[in-house]
C-alpha cells in the first residue's frame, strides 16, 4: 500500500533527519514508529504527505510517487492521507462540526467551504463520524471548549472525513493522561481494523506501542534499527533503539513511577478503610 | 559539589567598569539637556513668556461663558465628522486586509517581491499624518467630506495593515498545517486556518482605529476637508472664543463616548 524507498531528509541547517529509510506497509497494518526524541519520527511521517519536503527517495502510495508531485497533484493526493496530530491541531475558534467538515476541503470548491454549504452527503457522514467517536452532542460547540481527549476524537473524525487510504498519526497521546491515552489508542486501532486502514503511528510510549501495534519500527538517528512484531521487541532491541543509558534511565523511571503509583494506591486503600 | 568552603559575602549587580560607564552616560545626558535648552531658548522673547499667564487668563475669560446657543449649528458638522471617521475606517480596513496578507511572512505569495511592496505601502501610509493627506486631497478632489473620508482611509491602511499582519504572523502554525494536510487549496487554508485565528484581533484593531479616527477627523476641517473642524476654524478666525469653547467641549464629549464604545467592544471580543 505504502512504500518508502531510500527516503532521506537533510535540513537546510545540515542536520540529517532521515537517512536511506526503506519501509513497506501493507493494507490494514498498524505500524508503531518508536525512537528517542530527534530520531526523525516526526520528519518521516511529514515527508509522506510532504508537510516536510524529502531530500531524496521515493514515497509510493499505490502507484503514485508522492515525492515527485506538483502542487495541484499533491493537493489531490493529500486527500487520500488522513493526519492526526500531537496537540490535536484543531482550529480552536471553529466549531467541532466545522473542524470535521474541514476534512472535506480537498473535495469541495472554494465557495462551498467559504459559505459552509457542504454537500448533504458530507454533512451526514460528518454526523456519522462524530457519533462513531462519541461526540454527536458536541457538534456545535467550539473546539476550544472541549477536553484533550475529546479534541483528539475530533481530530480522528476530521482525518476520517477525508475517506483516507492511509492514516498518519503523530504522537496521538503525548498531551493526554494515561487513561485517556489508552482510550484513544483503542479507538484508533478499532477504526483502522473496521476499515482496513493502514496507519503509521509515532509513539514514544513503548508499553503503549507494544499493547496496540501490530508491527514496530525503531528509528535511531534517522535510520531503521528495528523492524518486527511487538513480541520481538526485547530488552536488547530497545537498548539498540534508545541507547544503553537512555533506555535504562527510562526503564528505571517507569519502574520508579510504577512503584510510586502502587504506593499511593495502597495508602489510599488504607485511608478508605 | 566543589571543595570551596569560604564563600564571599559581597555580590555587586554591576562591575566597577560598568558602574563608571553608567555614571558617565547619565552625566552626558544631563549636559546634553542643558546645552539643547540654551540653543532652544536663544530666540525666546522673555517678555512674552512672562506675559503668558495674563494672556491665558484673558482668552479664558473670553471663552466663558460658552455660547451654548451655538450648539444648534454644530450638530450637522458633528454628524459629518462621525461619518468621515466611520466611512474612512471602513475604507481603510478594506484596503488594509489584502495588504496585511501580502505583508505577513507566512501568507505572502512572494516574500522577496510582494512583501517589500506591501511593507512600503504600510510605512508610506503611516508616515504621512491625516492632516497632510487631507491637504493633498483637498487640492486634488476639492474641499468637502470626500477629501476627509479618503484622507482618513489612506492614513488607516498603515495602522490596520501593520497590526493585522503582525497578528497573522503570530497565528498558530500547527492549526494551519492541519488544514493543509487535508488537501485544502491555498485559499481554503487561509479561510479555515488563518482567518478564524485573527478574527478577534481584526475587530479589536478596527474599532480601535475608528476611535482614533474620530479624534483625527475633528481637525480635518482646518484644511477644508469638512466636519466640525470647519466651524472651529471659522470661530477662531473671528475670535469668537465663546464658540471655540463650545466646540472644544463637544469634541471632548464625542471622543470620550467613542473611546467608551471602543473599549466596550474590545472587551466583549477579548
Amino acid at each position: 500500500m505504502l512504500e518508502l524507498k531510500n527516503l532521506s531528509k537533510t535540513y537546510k541547517t545540515g542536520d540529517t533527519a532521515l537517512s536511506d529509510v526503506t519501509l513497506s506497509i501493507p493494507k490494514g497494518q498498524i505500524l508503531g514508529l518508536i525512537g528517542p526524541s530527534g530520531a526523525g519520527k516526526s520528519t518521516l511521517i511529514r515527508c509522506i504527505n510532504r508537510l516536510v519536503e524529502p531530500s531524496s527517495g521515493k514515497v509510493m502510495l499505490g502507484d503514485v510517487d508522492l515525492a515527485q508531485l506538483g502542487k495541484a497533484d499533491l493537493r489531490r493526493q493529500r486527500r487520500r492521507i488522513g493526519m492526526i496530530f500531537q496537540e490535536y491541531s484543531l482550529v480552536e475558534r471553529l466549531t467541532v462540526m466545522e473542524n470535521v467538515l474541514s476534512g472535506r476541503l480537498g473535495y469541495v470548491p472554494f465557495w462551498r467551504s467559504f459559505f459552509r454549504k457542504y454537500p448533504a452527503a458530507d454533512v451526514q457522514r460528518a454526523y456519522q463520524l462524530l457519533d462513531r467517536v462519541g461526540l454527536l452532542d458536541h457538534a456545535d460547540k467550539r473546539a476550544d471548549a472541549l477536553s484533550g481527549g475529546q479534541r483528539q476524537r475530533v481530530g480522528i473524525a476530521r482525518a476520517l472525513a477525508q475517506e483516507p487510504e492511509l492514516l498518519l498519526v503523530d504522537e496521538p497521546t503525548a498531551s493526554l493522561d494515561p487513561k485517556t491515552s489508552r482510550q484513544i489508542m483503542r479507538l484508533l486501532t478499532e477504526i483502522c481494523a473496521e476499515r482496513g486502514l493502514p496507519a503509521i503511528v509515532n509513539i514514544h510510549d513503548v508499553p503503549l506501542a507494544q499493547q496496540f501495534m501490530q508491527r514496530i519500527v525503531g528509528l535511531r538517528a534517522g535510520a531503521v534499527v528495528f523492524d518486527g512484531s511487538p513480541a520481538a521487541l526485547t530488552q536488547g532491541a530497545l537498548t539498540q533503539i534508545y541507547g544503553e543509558e537512555d533506555w535504562n534511565a527510562m526503564r528505571n523511571g517507569d519502574l520508579e513511577q510504577a512503584d510510586a503509583e502502587e504506593d499511593a494506591k495502597n495508602r489510599l486503600a488504607e485511608l478508605v478503610q | 559539589m566543589t571543595e570551596i568552603t569560604d564563600y564571599k559575602q559581597v555580590w555587586t549587580y554591576r562591575t566597577p567598569r560598568a558602574r563608571l560607564w553608567t555614571w558617565a552616560g547619565w552625566f552626558a545626558l544631563v549636559t546634553l539637556f542643558f546645552w539643547c535648552w540654551q540653543i532652544m531658548t536663544e530666540d525666546t522673547i522673555w517678555a512674552f513668556v512672562s506675559d503668558a499667564p495674563r494672556q491665558a487668563a484673558d482668552i479664558g475669560s473670553r471663552m466663558l461663558p460658552p455660547r451654548i446657543s451655538y450648539m444648534s449649528e454644530l450638530w450637522g458638522p458633528l454628524w459629518d465628522t462621525i461619518n468621515i471617521a466611520t466611512l474612512g475606517t471602513i475604507g481603510g480596513v478594506i484596503m488594509a486586509v489584502p495588504v496585511a496578507f501580502l505583508a505577513a511572512r507566512n501568507t505572502s505569495p512572494s516574500v522577496r517581491f510582494l512583501r517589500p511592496i506591501a511593507l512600503f505601502i504600510i510605512v508610506a501610509s503611516r508616515s504621512i499624518n491625516a492632516l497632510i493627506w487631507a491637504l493633498l486631497l483637498v487640492a486634488i478632489i476639492g474641499p468637502g467630506l470626500l477629501a476627509g473620508i479618503v484622507a482618513i482611509a489612506l492614513r488607516s491602511i498603515g495602522f490596520v495593515g501593520k497590526l493585522l499582519y503582525e497578528a497573522i504572523e503570530e497565528t498558530d502554525a500547527r492549526q494551519t498545517e492541519a488544514v493543509q494536510a487535508t488537501g485544502a487549496s491555498a485559499a481554503q487554508v487561509l479561510i479555515y486556518g488563518i482567518v478564524p485565528q485573527i478574527m478577534p484581533a481584526f475587530w479589536g484593531i478596527s474599532v480601535f482605529r475608528w476611535d482614533i479616527n474620530i479624534r483625527e477627523s475633528t481637525i480635518l476641517g482646518l484644511v477644508g476637508a469638512g466636519g466640525i473642524g470647519l466651524k472651529l476654524q471659522a470661530s477662531l478666525n473671528t475670535l469668537a472664543w465663546n464658540q471655540v469653547s463650545v466646540i472644544l467641549l463637544l469634541i471632548l464629549v464625542t471622543v470620550v463616548l467613542s473611546e467608551w464604545v471602543s473599549a466596550k467592544v474590545r472587551h466583549a471580543i477579548i
